[in-house]
């Protein structure tokens, strides 16, 4: 349910994204999900494959992702490190006092489109 | 032949409806009406919770809207309380949106309110990510849960401004641990209030008053 919520924002911006620069049909769309964001790819997609029908210009339109890794930085020692491997507490100094600097994006990244030209 | 042009968007997913939600609280600013989104796991006392604050909160108008996937239950024991609430169905929906939240306050109709307690879908993953319009969000974490749900969810209790641990008159019979509790959700959010409740003995329920009294005040001066 998590990740239908998600496709239906995903399928309103890009129909106004559509709407705006005058675009009939939509073949892909490209996401970024962040390592750590909570959203599962491979459900988005089955979501988006039921719920495209319902937008004309997205019918045809496939849903890929991308993964961007999730890295936290340390404001204890100043150093970065993979979230995912060590999660909160600092590898390098074991101090909580870290944030996350990269890894919850959920992004429309790029669309592709069909222009027919009868040259 | 057709060719494949790629447009670069670069946009977040949730960045439509964060436009939409500071939009409705300007709008709520405007009317002098201070809205609050209640999150929780289902189960965990939101409604029973309300009907104790029935008589605590007579001072000033408020009104409640329910958000569930489908059902008047929630609306009905509230009207019943005397309390004017509105009924407003995700449609298969797992949270509120701004949108949706808009459209319910119109339903409601209800204008001359100073607060109205949004009860949102009980679920502790996906309302915490959309703003919902709200001036303030809080959360409540019943006893029988477990004191470690702050570890499991972390962005709603980074999301709160409060945090309601209710059923304390239960807290004997389950290995609930107080400072835990509060060490875990102070680790999420550091500036995040807490208070323990009894919303079944009432304990603790005219602190949980005072803190909403405070801020619809705060808001509406």
């Amino acid at each position: 349910m998590h990740e239908l919520g998600i496709v239906t924002y995903v399928a309103k911006s890009v129909s106004k994204i559509a709407d705006e620069n005058d675009i009939q049909k939509i073949a892909e769309v490209t996401l970024q999900i962040g390592e750590v964001s909570g959203i599962v790819g491979e459900y988005l997609i089955d979501c988006w494959n039921y719920f495209r029908k319902n937008y004309t210009v997205l019918t045809d339109a496939t849903l890929q992702y991308e993964t961007l890794s999730a890295v936290t930085y340390c404001e204890e020692c100043g150093k970065e490190y993979e979230t995912v491997q060590y999660g909160r507490i600092c590898p390098n100094c074991g101090s909580e006092k870290t944030y996350l600097l990269t890894g919850n994006e959920c992004m429309i990244k790029e669309l592709k489109i069909c222009e027919v030209s009868f040259t | 032949m057709s060719d494949l042009k790629i447009i670069e968007v670069k946009k977040s997913v949730f960045a439509d409806n964060n436009e939409d939600a500071g939009l409705l609280r300007d709008q709520l600013k405007q009317e002098n009406t201070f809205l609050l989104n209640l999150m929780s796991s289902p189960g965990s006392g939101k409604t029973t919770t309300l009907l104790a604050l029935a008589d605590k909160l007579k001072k000033i108008k408020w009104g409640v809207m329910e958000a569930d996937i489908d059902g008047a239950v929630d609306a009905e024991t509230v009207i019943n309380a005397g309390i004017p609430s509105v009924q407003i169905h995700t449609g298969g929906m797992c949270h509120l949106d701004a949108d949706m939240t808009r459209q319910g306050l119109r339903e409601f109709g209800q204008k001359d309110l100073e607060l109205i307690i949004l009860e949102n879908v009980g679920n502790l993953v996906c309302p915490a990510e959309f703003d919902t319009g709200a001036v303030k969000n809080m959360t409540i974490l019943s006893v029988p849960e477990g004191h470690d749900k702050p570890l499991k969810y972390p962005l709603m209790y980074e999301k709160c401004h409060l945090l309601v641990i209710n059923k304390i008159d239960v807290m004997e019979y389950f290995d609930f641990n107080k400072e835990k509790v509060v060490e875990y959700a102070k680790k999420r959010n550091p500036d995040i209030d807490i208070i323990f409740i009894s919303a079944k003995t009432g304990e603790g329920v005219d602190e949980l008053a005072d803190w909403i009294l405070k801020n619809v005040k705060e808001w509406c001066e």
